[in-house]
């Protein structure tokens, strides 16, 4: 059983200000001891990493090192399968420029599933214009799971772990097995399922995985990718600079090992340490509290929301979030009015466009959770979006 | 003063010189991706004059109340003092603080309208650049 007041308590912006923040699949709020290790970091150690001799040097570049253990081990990997970057759209944009210009051409067919992210599309339609491969739709059923059939021809899957809209976990064992029965490789985007369940590369067999840091309760500017070891080796060089070289001359350069070789330039150390924070932090609990606590989230959310008329929830949530309409109210009018009450909810596309078109829905509104919600919360939301409809609603 | 204060309502609620445009000079659609905020001014243009004008539109209360009030003074104005309006002018008209998450939301009206004039000149549409001006301070 987690204690929610206490967590609640370890976390500023929610404990001052007794805002109602229903916003975490956009960005978690972060927990003191994060704030703490990173501006710890910043004054007692602070020092360029892998480069230079002198102590903070190395306290620097021991402390970076470490976070990536704790990274690797947090999700069932070997320390050199965890790549830095500076975000989950980074971390799927480097396995589309490096792995996918190496491995795709023209004509070769890659599959999305509608549910994803524009991060988790656009570097593919990058790909689609610059090589000429061809983008394959997975679609989902009225209840927002995906349809699974065919994924033979197919070079790669890239799916999301969770839907940042409908709140829908695609079944990754079963794609995943299908993928690699045809050849295919997979990459998850695992921006939103990283903060809801325990995740272990290893057991599902992935061969990408990628994730940002702030949905994490860690600070922004910091992103994982996770990739098997003969991949990164086998890939080319993303970015091109400092960090990743093995080796410069005038006629051209080697590249390092990896996973430096992907890690050009100075990295976001400070983030990287307040990750490793955040991570420590979080596994204290077990996944287990962590899921009752946020299923009883989801069945509150939705038994309340369903009383308010005129109310669709879009697809069966099952972690995360959940989304839905009003008749005749707009989003961004609804959240405005509710913001100004002190309750923090998401309009619009949520990045996932298409996802909005195949719905047939132009913006919804997303209430989302973090492991300090409350069912007091969710009440407060719902009283508020009475309200809001109430002004808004035309007589 | 509230950003849905009356006024604002009023017209969402009961939007002015709505209409399908059958017979207008010059139809011209423009959108606010962000919101996916919609809206297609219909003007009827005489010797560089607004007669008359129709719109059609979906999306916030914001924008769609803004649409309804400034058609209703678009009547008699230039093609060209339209064309060379600021945005201050639509934020007096709607008389209700226009903040940075909204501001397109208000400014759809203007940006629409001007594209239709535009349109009818055989100019090419500005961008969204250009009818918010950002200051570069
Ligand atoms: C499912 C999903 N994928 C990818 C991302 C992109 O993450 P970031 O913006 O941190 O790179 C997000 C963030 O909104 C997301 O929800």
């Amino acid at each position: 059983m987690l204690t929610i007041d206490e967590i609640r308590r370890q976390f500023p912006l929610i404990a001052a200000q007794g805002s109602i923040y229903l916003d975490s699949a956009a960005t978690a709020q972060k927990p003191q001891i994060v704030l703490e290790e990173v501006e710890k970091f910043y004054s007692e150690e602070n020092a360029n990493v892998h480069r230079g001799m002198h102590a903070l040097a190395e306290k620097a570049t021991v402390a970076y090192e470490d976070a990536r253990k704790t990274v690797a081990k947090f999700i069932g990997a070997a320390a050199h399968e965890i790549v830095f970057t500076h975000g989950c759209t980074e971390s799927i944009n480097l396995v589309a420029k490096s792995w996918g210009k190496a491995n795709l051409k023209k004509g070769d067919t890659i599959a999305l599933s509608i549910l994803e992210h524009h991060s988790n599309i656009v570097p593919w339609q990058q790909l689609q214009e610059e090589i000429g491969i061809t983008i394959k739709w997975i679609d989902i059923d009225d209840d927002g799971s995906l349809i699974i059939d065919n994924l033979d021809d197919v070079k790669l899957v890239a799916v999301t772990g969770c839907s940042n809209v409908l709140g829908t976990k695609p079944d990754l064992k079963l794609i995943i097995e299908k993928a690699h029965a045809a050849g295919a490789k997979v990459l998850v985007d695992a921006a939103q399922l990283v903060v809801h369940e325990k995740i272990d590369v290893t057991e599902l067999d992935c061969d990408f995985l990628a994730f940002s840091g702030h949905k994490l309760y860690g600070p922004t500017g910091v992103g994982v990718l996770y990739a098997k070891r003969e991949l990164l080796e086998s890939m080319p060089p993303f970015m091109g600079g400092g960090m990743m070289i093995g080796s410069v001359t005038k006629e051209g350069f080697t590249a390092a090992e990896i996973p430096q070789k992907f890690e050009a330039g100075t990295p976001p150390i400070a983030q990287v340490i307040g990750l490793k924070a955040a991570i420590n932090w979080l596994s204290q609990y077990d996944w287990n509290d962590i899921a009752t606590h946020e299923q009883e989230l989801i069945s509150t959310a939705t038994d309340a929301l369903n009383t308010i008329e005129g109310l669709t929830i879009l697809g069966t949530p099952e972690s995360s979030c959940i989304s839905f309409t009003i008749d005749d109210i707009h989003p961004h009018d609804l959240t405005e009015i509710v913001g100004r009450n002190g309750v923090s909810l998401r309009a619009g596309h949520h990045c996932a466009q298409p996802l909005h078109e195949r719905l047939g829905v132009v913006a919804t509104t997303r209430m989302s959770f973090g492991i300090y919600n409350t069912k007091e919360d969710i009440e407060r939301a719902t009283e508020e979006i009475q309200k809001a409809i109430a002004i808004l609603r035309p007589a | 003063m509230d950003l849905y204060a009356e006024n604002i309502l009023d017209h969402y609620r009961d939007p002015r010189c709505k209409g399908e445009g059958s017979g207008a000079s010059v139809s011209k659609e423009e959108d606010n991706p962000s919101c996916g905020d919609r809206l297609t001014a219909h003007l009827w243009i005489e010797d560089g004059s607004i007669t008359k004008i129709e719109w059609e539109g979906t999306g916030c209360a914001i924008s769609q109340a803004g649409m309804s009030i400034f058609a209703e003074e678009l009547e008699g104005k230039t093609t060209t003092e339209l064309l060379s309006m600021k945005k201050e002018t639509v934020y007096e008209l709607l008389g209700v603080p226009i903040g940075p998450r909204r501001f397109k939301c208000a400014l759809l009206c203007l940006h629409t309208v001007k594209n239709a004039i535009r349109k009818h000149e055989g100019l090419e549409p500005q961008m969204w650049l250009e009818t918010v001006e950002i200051d570069e301070d």
